[in-house]
């Protein structure tokens, strides 16, 4: 800090600001972008280079109780895929779950300067956050898990709205974390006291509660919305790899009636059945999907593409686990968490001769190639889920460059292209401009991070510089400067400081009479004193609170 | 006793893998001791009595009294100097001590290995091989109908395993405690335990592997020979009835301790016993948890694995983390006499190890953090006195479910944490090092470019 620098003849893709590849000086001071510097500061020439912000990631999982659990169980993938120290970085480990220094060097190496963690029990927040301070150059948070949480079904059950609103942000805001994040709400009852079942409609009651996943998800939606939160809220819908659940995912739109809700990974939800074929034969329902996001400025949603290849499925949604484990036959997880969650671990492996496997690659490509808002159908894998954040380069190759798609389709199961509609929007190729939305502006948008994504003055410095390449996949790979808060982390290529990232998270007011509330159930039910429950500031130190407000924020521009 | 007496509510117990966060302690401030520790049970009671502050010197270099600064030069003139350093224990101190241990592990180019090697370690090696499916306590607490302890004595070890966590305690779905849970025991003997389970089933020593494998088979519907009695004395009748009670239960769950793990077999123990909970989950809701020692144990193997992609038994003299246990395992590496230093964090292997290791660790520079004197510290070339985790230090530590809860200490010492000698050795061995040390060979970065 402190230094300034001004980034000289770059092309600038700052859409947030309406810059679309003109060629204009960046100037940074003291961890800001500001209009000028003094003619003393130290210039990069980025000449046939292309500027942006740095990445911000909407959706992945990289820190908390999941995640070392998943790296626990795949040395194998480490041992493959060492990330060795230098004078001042840390070592670590790589594969689909790298260590977590591995994870920021990493990100860092492909210009990304942000990330959120998307699922994390309140009960794993101290955890999380001890790895997120672990993981380096990133600004970082998370989202924390509440759609299947005890005490709040009871109130929600009970009619006491109000108490559920003040008592969600209560957990919001004692645990730290950034949104609120819904996982396949109503399964855990049904997976944890029910011998291992699911839940497979909006109306189905949920076992034990007076309660169905439609009431839930809509009490959450206008809660969050309530509340001001920078990012309302964040849905992982019922279903998710079930053929014929675009059903669900559309009527789970519905509920935000105009309200914002932010759907993730929608990939995974946008699967049709063959008519009178078995329910295990997908099809897309991309266009359906799309169309719907398309003409409702109120949602919003990443894909969660697959990439083909190793990955590592972990998630919130046991039961959705438990499931593909009969496909996977490996290594499975599973962690239940005391009236907050489920969790469901193993590697998968996407194989693109597979029908299935290569129609979720193709309704991937498809959701991208079917929006016509970039600002609401932003970028993701949800690392690992659908692919390791490593494959974010040859996701981008593959929406810019429609041979190399074409190549890659050759390569893909036939039989599941029939079942798309990828060949018809086949022409469309995403440009320099529309890649710098979906993988920065957008995402920082649809956060609220009002400092990040853009290159107005007063932003965070963080600044990504490629070399111009028509190899995009090599382009985006392999950024030849990255700056973070000013501070140039990797300068030609090579990392010359490291940095620690600051911790981003929301803190809502809460009535003070709500734990009068929540304690008593703490005190019957839960193995941890409710005193010892909130997350003190120390795990958040040199963190930021981005601020609530009285109304939520608009989604689109 | 002094006149200000201190009230500490929701303090926390870090003495075992229990991490009970419900003492409420009163604190004699002037005296600097814990006089009452209430809901402690007999082994808090005594954790807490029992960490007073004694008079010790700061350090103690070759035996010469010494102060913390002199100590930390010592350190990390050995550490700087050593090709082949070991870092070992840290069970019982804070996840941010633990972290610091494990940076200067990977700076120095050394191996991170914690008492998880010589306790649960099988079951980590297990878990690589399969997964599992577990829990946390609150869930055992409130939805277990059947709990089986097998291979371990709560009663003397975890006494509130039973009492607030897994036997007694009243939960949302079992409103009446112990009377809505079954509770069977597996031991190769009658323990104090014993009379705690509706069921006792005594295995013969060393055949616990075999009583595993045929739950499984008969899990999976397969026939079992009846002679599986005369090998493992427990009966086909015994097995097919703990069977139908374990697929008929809505709530299964297994806490298995070290009498699985120290025992023949090892990690095909761990690992059977947690593919036997993962095959269950086709008819019923099934989990198991290893029921871990030391207080941090736990977080030992949380930040080991964050940090490096491995649970313990971690070197780095290649530059990057590599986990072979057997090799990097500290019993294993000083029975070689490999090592040619070692820093021992809030740990007592000369108490414990086997002769071969205890004789290597006298020829190599040994560093202790320790409260107490203990039998590593007096062969110790730099011993440190720390202040007691949980007690003088705040911080954090994993319970054995890996929850994570924040220390509430009860008095100050005089004494530094573990977390601030280590961060002084790591800060002085960077100056010394000028930054980490690359492995030979390593090419060097380019000098800065500026325009």
């Amino acid at each position: 800090m402190g230094s300034s620098l001004r980034i000289v003849n770059g092309r600038v893709f700052d859409p947030a600001n309406g810059v679309n590849g003109a060629v204009q000086d960046v100037c940074i001071q003291d961890g800001r972008i500001v209009a000028d510097v003094p003619p003393d500061a130290r210039k990069i020439d980025a000449r046939g280079q292309v500027v942006m912000p740095g990445g911000v990631d909407i959706h992945c999982h990289i820190a908390g109780p999941k995640v070392n659990l998943a790296r626990k169980v795949q040395p194998e993938d480490h041992r493959l895929d060492v990330h060795p120290r230098t004078r001042f970085t840390r070592s670590g480990t790589g594969g689909t779950v790298p260590s977590t220094f591995a994870t920021g060097y990493r990100y860092a190496a492909m210009g990304y300067t942000s990330a959120m963690e998307a699922a994390v029990p309140p009960l794993g927040a101290r955890h999380t956050l001890e790895e997120l301070h672990d993981t380096p150059v990133l600004d970082k948070g998370f989202f924390v898990l509440v759609g299947n949480n005890v005490l709040l079904y009871r109130l929600l059950q009970e009619g006491r709205h109000e108490e559920f609103r003040q008592a969600l942000a209560w957990w919001i805001s004692v645990t730290k974390a950034y949104a609120p994040k819904l996982v396949n709400p109503g399964a855990d009852e049904m997976w944890k006291g029910h011998r291992n079942a699911n839940i497979t409609a909006l109306d189905q009651k949920i076992d034990s509660f007076d309660l169905t996943p439609r009431k839930v998800i809509a009490a959450f939606i206008e809660a969050g919305n309530e509340l001001g939160l920078p990012h309302p809220v964040h849905i992982h819908c019922n279903n998710l790899g079930h053929s014929g659940n675009y059903e669900t995912t559309l009527e789970t739109m519905r509920l935000a009636e105009g309200r914002r809700a932010h759907i993730t990974h929608i990939q995974f939800h946008s699967y049709g059945s063959v008519a009178g074929k078995s329910r295990d034969n997908p099809t897309s329902r991309a266009h359906d999907i799309a169309e719907f996001v398309n003409t409702h400025p109120n949602i919003s949603a990443d894909v969660g593409a697959v990439m083909f290849g190793h990955s590592t499925s972990m998630t919130a949604d046991a039961p959705l686990a438990y499931m593909l484990r009969q496909f996977s036959h490996g290594k499975w997880v599973n962690a239940d968490t005391e009236h907050e969650s489920g969790c469901g671990i193993l590697p998968f492996t996407y194989q693109d001769r597979n029908y299935t496997n290569a129609l979720q690659w193709a309704i991937g490509l498809e959701l991208f190639l079917l929006s016509k808002d970039p600002w609401r159908m932003v970028f993701s894998t949800d690392h690992p889920n659908g692919g390791s954040f490593m494959s974010y380069p040859r996701l981008i190759r593959l929406l810019m460059d429609r041979e190399f798609r074409k190549e890659q389709m050759a390569k893909v199961n036939q039989k599941a292209l029939e079942h798309c509609s990828l060949r018809d929007c086949q022409q469309r190729e995403y440009s320099l401009y529309e890649i710098a939305i979906i993988t920065r502006a957008a995402p920082a948008r649809l956060l609220g991070l009002t400092q990040k994504g853009h290159l107005g003055a007063g932003a965070d410095a963080d600044v990504t510089i490629y070399d111009e390449d028509d190899d995009k996949e090599r382009m985006f790979s392999t950024p030849r400067y990255v700056i973070k808060d000013g501070e140039l982390i990797i300068d030609d290529h090579e990392f010359r400081a490291d940095h620690e990232g600051r911790i981003l998270h929301v803190a809502p007011d809460y009535d003070p009479e709500i734990e009068r509330v929540i304690q008593p159930f703490f005190d019957d039910f839960y193995t941890i004193r409710f005193a010892n429950y909130p997350v003190d500031d120390r795990y958040v130190r040199g963190g930021q609170i981005i601020p609530t407000t009285g109304q939520a924020a608009p989604a689109g521009r | 006793m002094g006149d200000e007496i201190k009230t500490v509510r929701d303090a926390t117990c870090t003495f075992c893998g229990c991490v009970c966060d419900d003492m409420v302690l009163t604190v004699d401030v002037q005296n600097k001791r814990i006089t009452k520790a209430e809901n402690a049970c007999i082994l808090g009671k005594a954790w807490f009595r029992e960490h007073a502050i004694e008079e010790r010197p700061f350090a103690l270099i070759g035996g010469r009294e010494a102060t913390t600064e002199e100590g930390v030069e010592e350190a990390a003139q050995i550490l700087a100097r050593a090709r082949f350093p070991i870092i070992y224990g840290l069970s019982d101190t804070t996840c941010e001590a633990q972290r610091v241990a494990v940076a200067i592990g990977d700076m120095i180019g050394g191996t991170v290995d914690t008492t998880t090697s010589v306790c649960h370690g099988p079951t980590g090696i297990a878990f690589q091989a399969g997964g599992e499916s577990t829990a946390s306590l609150g869930e055992i607490k409130n939805r277990a109908d059947l709990v089986i302890f097998w291979g371990g004595n709560p009663a003397e070890a975890h006494p509130r395993l039973f009492t607030r966590y897994a036997v007694t305690p009243k939960g949302m779905h079992i409103p009446n405690g112990k009377k809505d849970r079954t509770i069977v025991l597996v031991d190769v003997r009658r323990t104090p335990s014993t009379p705690v389970a509706d069921i006792f089933i005594q295995v013969k020593p060393r055949s616990d592997f075999e009583v595993l494998w045929a739950l499984r088979a008969l899990v999976k519907g397969r026939k079992v020979d009846p002679s599986v009695e005369q090998r493992t004395g427990v009966s086909l009748a015994v097995l097919e009835d703990l069977v139908a009670r374990m697929k008929s239960c809505r709530y299964g769950a297994f806490l298995f301790g070290m009498g699985l793990t120290m025992n023949r077999g090892r990690h095909f123990n761990s690992g059977a016993l947690l593919a036997l909970a993962t095959d269950l989950n086709e008819f019923t809701h099934f989990v198991a948890k290893p029921v871990r020692g030391h207080g941090n144990v736990t977080g030992a193997d949380n930040v080991v694995s964050w940090q490096t992609g491995f649970p313990f038994g971690v070197n780095f003299s290649r530059g990057y983390p590599r986990f072979n246990p057997g090799e990097f395992t500290t019993v294993d590496t000083l029975t070689r006499g490999d090592a040619d230093a070692a820093m021992i964090i809030a740990s007592d292997p000369a108490s414990n190890f086997p002769k071969a290791a205890i004789e290597h660790l006298k020829r190599i520079p040994v560093i202790t953090l320790d409260p107490k004197a203990t039998h590593t510290t007096q062969l110790a070339r730099v011993a440190f006195t720390t202040a007691t985790y949980g007690i003088n230090v705040p911080g954090t530590v994993y319970r054995m479910d890996d929850v994570p809860i924040t220390l509430r200490p009860a008095f100050d010492s005089p004494y530094p944490s573990d977390e601030e000698v280590l961060t002084a050795i790591r800060d002085r061995v960077r100056e010394l090092l000028g930054g980490n040390r690359l492995p030979v060979g390593t090419r060097p970065a380019p000098a800065v470019a500026t325009s």
